[in-house]
């Protein structure tokens, strides 16, 4: 059985839209309530790599994007969480399943403004320590 | 009594391009934790993308780096073809070529300075002077095909910018076959060297779980086992018709490391001489136009990782979001494990050795006791690390001639 269809049978109806653009790009849509379960089993039971994270603000509210790819068959998967609260946006943190997804959630929360529920070590990472507090500048102006 | 010491390395060093900051806390000789401060060169080049036209966006992420000049706007020109369908339908054959040669003499420059470095760090100068030398040839053909020593200018979406003319093909071929008995001198030192073998081997070693929970990519992965290099698994430009292995070492320390790299400039070097002799007649440009709405995302093999860009673009002219995340990201984030539980003058290299661009200076200052306050700066941790070497090379001649 591939990969694509494991994560399907695994997730079944948490999958909320599955989107294959092409066979090399998977992207689906979760709830947030399920992304610690979903990480977790494609980290550590499918053995995918977590290569990066994507935060974008829209109207409807911020989008976070899990990129994580599957070496050996080159395709890459994206999960994608939307957090409709614009005003107090807060997600699980995945660091605490693997150390490397660290860094990438420090630079989301200072830059974009996302917070991290368990997140270890949520300290500044690129920013300076005098920039403003609640200043995210990769935020949507106006 | 021991004293629990803060060796703070960086964050300016005049040797190496991008500063970061590492404090190392050490007890005695041995360190036992690590802090990592990075931002002092973030210049906002996401958020500065979002007010580019697609078009000149190539230009600004090629100055993210000067090293990897060619990968950024290698991966960014991926995603914006990926919202187009594919590479490998839109652009044309002879640009596919001539954007793999460009990223492979990339790989060679840049994993040239990193064994110079390497050497200088761990007291071989002679190294140094050797692989930078053999360095500036390379930058020579980058000079001769794009115009440009750093900062190439090759990429666009839809194809390159500048052909490689016929007359030049001689003259690149004649580089790859100098460079050859260099290589073989260097992969001779590091397979017969004792010195050089009881100075890398078993230091700042990563294990392959280690590599996995980090994400590490690039040689710093696959030194340590781990199979993976995006040229192979998801094929761009013409990799996937050309003969070339990807090199795996298992062991995870810096000798694995140092081998690994060693070993893919010989691929690297077969890789171009290949595209030089296969490289067919033709148009080198696609000619796009508009850039429809969609996300796309674009993944190139970086000297040092997996390089991965993501563009959203809404039908406009400029992206929406932008994207970028490099290698070293994820790589300089495992001297959190690597360095600690070796000695400060292991640390040098050890953190060198994922090919950050990493710098060093300042000082040690001890926490406790004023009357043994010891000020140290990057030159003299540098020194630390070649004084090692030197006495490890007068122990093993240790009652034989020199």
């Amino acid at each position: 059985m591939n990969i694509r269809d494991k994560i399907k049978e695994r997730l079944g109806a948490k999958i909320v839209v599955w989107d294959e653009r092409s066979t090399r790009r998977i992207y689906f849509t979760i709830k947030k309530e399920d992304l610690i379960e979903t990480v977790e089993f494609m980290f550590r039971q499918l053995g995918l790599r977590f290569s990066t994270a994507t935060a974008i603000d829209t109207p409807q509210g911020f989008e976070l994007l899990y990129h994580f790819s599957w070496d050996p068959a080159g395709e890459f998967y994206t999960v994608k969480v939307l957090l409709t609260d614009k005003k107090h946006p807060r997600v699980d943190a995945i660091t605490n399943i693997f150390p490397g997804a660290e860094w990438m959630e420090r630079e989301i929360w200072e830059l974009m403004g996302i917070d991290f529920a368990g997140h270890p070590n949520l300290k500044r990472l690129l920013l300076d320590d005098d920039w403003p507090k609640e200043d995210y500048p990769l935020r949507q102006k106006g | 009594m021991s004293h629990r010491v803060i060796v703070p390395i960086g964050p300016y060093h005049p040797l190496q391009e991008e500063p970061e900051f590492f404090q190392l806390y050490v007890d005695g000789e041995n360190v036992v934790d690590i802090d990592i401060i990075i931002g002092y060169n973030h210049r906002g080049i996401e958020k500065l993308s979002e007010s580019k036209h697609f078009d000149q966006v190539p230009y600004l992420v090629e100055r993210i780096c000067g090293i990897c000049s060619s990968s950024h706007p290698y991966a960014y020109v991926l995603a914006m073809e990926d919202i187009l369908g594919g590479e490998i339908n839109i652009v044309p054959e002879r640009a596919l070529y001539i954007r793999t040669i460009i990223d492979e003499l990339q790989r060679i420059h840049s994993h040239l300075l990193w064994l110079g470095l390497a050497g200088h760090f761990i007291g071989y100068n002679t190294v140094w002077m050797w692989a930078w030398k053999y360095r500036e040839p390379v930058l020579d053909m980058f000079e001769m095909t794009t115009g440009n020593r750093n900062n190439y200018a090759m990429y666009k979406i839809g194809g390159v910018r500048r052909d490689i003319k016929d007359e030049d093909i001689p003259a690149l071929k004649k580089m790859l076959d100098e460079l050859a008995p260099a290589l073989d001198l260097f992969r001779g030192a590091l397979s017969d060297d004792p010195v050089i073998k009881a100075r890398l081997k078993g230091v700042g070693t990563l294990t392959k779980q280690q590599a996995i929970d980090f994400c590490l990519v690039g040689p710093t992965a696959r030194a340590s086992g781990v199979n993976i290099d995006v040229r192979r698994d998801e094929p761009y430009g013409v990799f996937d018709r050309l003969d070339w292995n990807v090199i795996i070492e298992i062991d995870g320390d810096i000798y694995a490391k140092t081998m690994c790299r060693v070993l893919e400039l010989y691929e690297s070097a077969s890789i171009i001489r290949q595209c030089l002799d296969k490289i067919p007649k033709g148009e080198i440009d696609a000619n796009i136009k508009d850039i429809p709405a969609g996300n796309g995302i674009g993944r190139v093999e970086a000297p040092r990782g997996e390089c991965f860009h993501y563009v959203l673009s809404d039908g406009t002219n400029r992206p929406v979001r932008h994207k970028i995340r490099a290698p070293s990201f994820m790589n300089v984030a495992s001297n959190k494990v690597s360095c600690v539980g070796g000695t400060i003058s292991d640390a040098t290299i050890t953190l060198a050795a994922v090919d950050p661009c990493y710098c060093c200076t300042e000082r040690v200052a001890v926490l406790s006791g004023p009357e043994d306050k010891k000020i140290m700066n990057g030159w003299d941790l540098i020194k630390l690390s070649q004084e090692k070497t030197e006495k490890l090379k007068r122990e093993l001649s240790d009652g034989r001639p020199q």
